[in-house]
């Protein structure tokens, strides 16, 4: 049994650079390396594309980042653990396989499937969030379990050297090599706890290198054009040291580290995973060398007995416009043209939303900031059951080119399905996760 | 003397689902029980009035000198099918550090 293993973060979301992955492999001397490719409505799209075409589904980049990725995990002895499966953990087993043969590579690859439970839920059952049935929120696309550990552990008891999984629990595939390296038992919660804080700290990547964090002058962030990854050394009594390869950019302290730990957290005295409720209260950080943060304390208590599933359906379409007005009384004319499109549309879209961007599109609000900018874009978003309706909204901005406000120009206008998400659960006894291995 | 958050503390906005996530960091850890006594959720909630219209808890993390505020129903209609340019909220950390407080070396 190691006393020590270094776990790499190489991908925080899908749309991730791809170069950090492939320096924490190349120079991180890792036993792991994670991508964590998966948001919220990440595999609801995947579930389209594999309705549209079955053997895709999984991840849009999986292909770049293997290619890249594949050579140097082989030659340093680094197993990818990555739920860029999304929608089609098999396919994408697949897709990495032909990857390997093509390149001449010997490799195995663990699939690990089960999150799926778009057949095992009832639209009739409630969500977490409006306590309305789910059908009612609109067409069902996807509904996905956040798996955890116990369905990754038995992947890792193989010697595939790729795991690729479909939704899991974010720091469950961080966990999982704690868990299989440490023989920890499942039921002993305090260093599960402990681990899934190490999970939680590396699993947005960037974010705990001085990615969403700089802010000149206040919170400088050197190199954030080449921004160095996270790894983890983690130690058997689930305490950790996070850093980086030495020589890319960012910077990780006190600071990256304390914003990174309450990331998306909504009760840190009980921050739930499948895998155990994790204390995030009694965690201690210490700053122990130039980009060097110790991990001490954190604790765990038993895991929920339900899964927590995700579901996308279709909401609407969403359709945009924008046009932009500059120099004196530019806000005056943005407002005419506000008045001219909502005269025109409010009877078809109620609920129009408009927004003057340079001064409330994020906020609603300029707080005490209200100097009229100089030049001002008028944003212009409404709701429609179909695509064409949709477009109405654009086409009605860009008409203002010759029938509204003087000096409007830079039209954009867009159309987009969006995808809502409730949550719901699931007991864990109808849920079955399995491995299918696959070999180069 | 009246500051602004933004120059003595730094924040980090998180969404689930239609909930939104305020981390509040002082710069200065010595400055926690100053932001606890000042940053209230009264204070919070008429500060981000059009931002948040369900209830927001505060919980207070002595472990990392750091304040954390849940917001319940932020934005227009939850994150996943809000008409908002930024529909993740992700820039709204910068809307808590608008708030001013008083503040005076002394503390008192």
């Amino acid at each position: 049994m190691k006393d020590k293993i270094r776990i790499g973060c190489g991908a925080g979301f899908s749309g991730d650079r791809l170069e950090p992955a492939i320096i924490l492999a190349e120079k991180g001397e890792l036993n792991y390396l994670v991508l964590e490719c998966l948001a919220e409505r990440t595999i609801a799209l995947a579930q389209k594309r594999k309705l549209h075409d079955e053997s895709k589904g999984y991840d849009i980049l999986l292909e770049r980042r293997i290619h890249s990725l594949l050579p140097t995990l082989k030659k340093n002895k680094v197993r990818l653990i990555t739920n860029m499966g999304a929608a089609n953990p098999l396919g994408a087993a697949k897709k990495i396989i032909e990857i390997a043969k093509e390149s001449n590579i010997g490799i195995s690859v663990a699939a690990v499937t089960g999150d799926d439970v778009f057949d095992k839920i009832d639209p009739q059952q409630k969500t977490i969030e409006t306590n309305e049935t789910l059908s009612a929120s609109g067409k069902l696309i996807s509904a996905n379990a956040y798996l955890g550990v116990d369905a990754i552990l038995p992947a890792l008891k193989t010697n595939a050297d790729i795991i690729i999984t479909g939704r899991m629990a974010d720091p469950s595939l961080f966990l999982a090599p704690m868990i299989h390296e440490f023989s920890w038992s499942l039921n002993d919660h305090n260093p599960l706890g402990k681990g899934t804080v190490i999970g939680h700290l590396l699993e947005c990547a960037g974010q705990i290198t001085g990615g969403y964090f700089a802010d000149p002058g206040k919170k400088d962030v050197p190199g954030m054009s080449l921004l160095g990854h996270p790894f983890a050394d983690v130690f058997a009594d689930g305490s950790g040291v996070i850093s980086k390869v030495e020589g890319t950019g960012g910077i990780i302290n006190l600071q990256t580290a304390k914003e990174q730990l309450l990331y998306e957290v909504v009760n840190p005295f009980e921050y739930y995973t499948p895998d155990v409720i994790a204390d995030f209260t009694s965690v201690s950080l210490k700053e122990t060398g130039q980009d060097r943060i110790r991990v001490t304390g954190g604790s765990g208590k038993e895991r929920p007995s339900t899964y927590k599933v995700s579901v996308g359906y279709h909401a609407f379409y969403q359709g945009e416009g924008e046009i932009s007005y500059a120099g004196t009384n530019a806000m005056g004319r943005a407002k005419q043209a506000e008045s001219i499109i909502t005269e025109r549309l409010k009877d078809s879209f109620p609920g129009l939303q408009v927004d003057y961007i340079g001064s409330n599109a994020l906020h609603h609000s300029s707080f005490k900031n209200s100097n009229e900018p100089y030049e001002i874009r008028l944003r212009v978003a409404g709701r429609g059951d179909s695509f064409e309706k949709a477009a109405i909204v654009g086409e009605e901005v860009e008409a203002l080119y010759t029938n509204g406000p003087a000096g409007g120009g830079g039209v954009r206008k867009y159309v987009n399905e969006v995808i809502g998400i409730v949550s719901t659960l699931i007991e864990k006894e109808k849920v079955q996760s399995s491995v299918t291995l696959f070999h180069s | 003397m009246t500051v602004k958050l933004y120059d003595i503390a730094h924040s980090r906005a998180g969404d689930k689902g239609n909930t939104l996530t305020l981390s509040l960091i002082p710069y200065k850890e010595e400055d926690f029980p100053w932001l606890c006594q000042q940053v209230t959720v009264d204070k919070v909630k008429a500060h981000l009035k059009e931002i948040v219209r369900g209830d927001i808890v505060r919980y207070e993390l002595a472990n990392i000198s750091s304040l954390l505020f849940v917001c319940q129903q932020a934005l227009t209609s939850g994150v996943t099918t809000s008409l908002s340019l930024d529909s993740h909220g992700k820039s709204l950390s910068y809307a808590l550090l608008e708030m001013e407080i008083e503040y005076s070396d002394g503390h008192d």
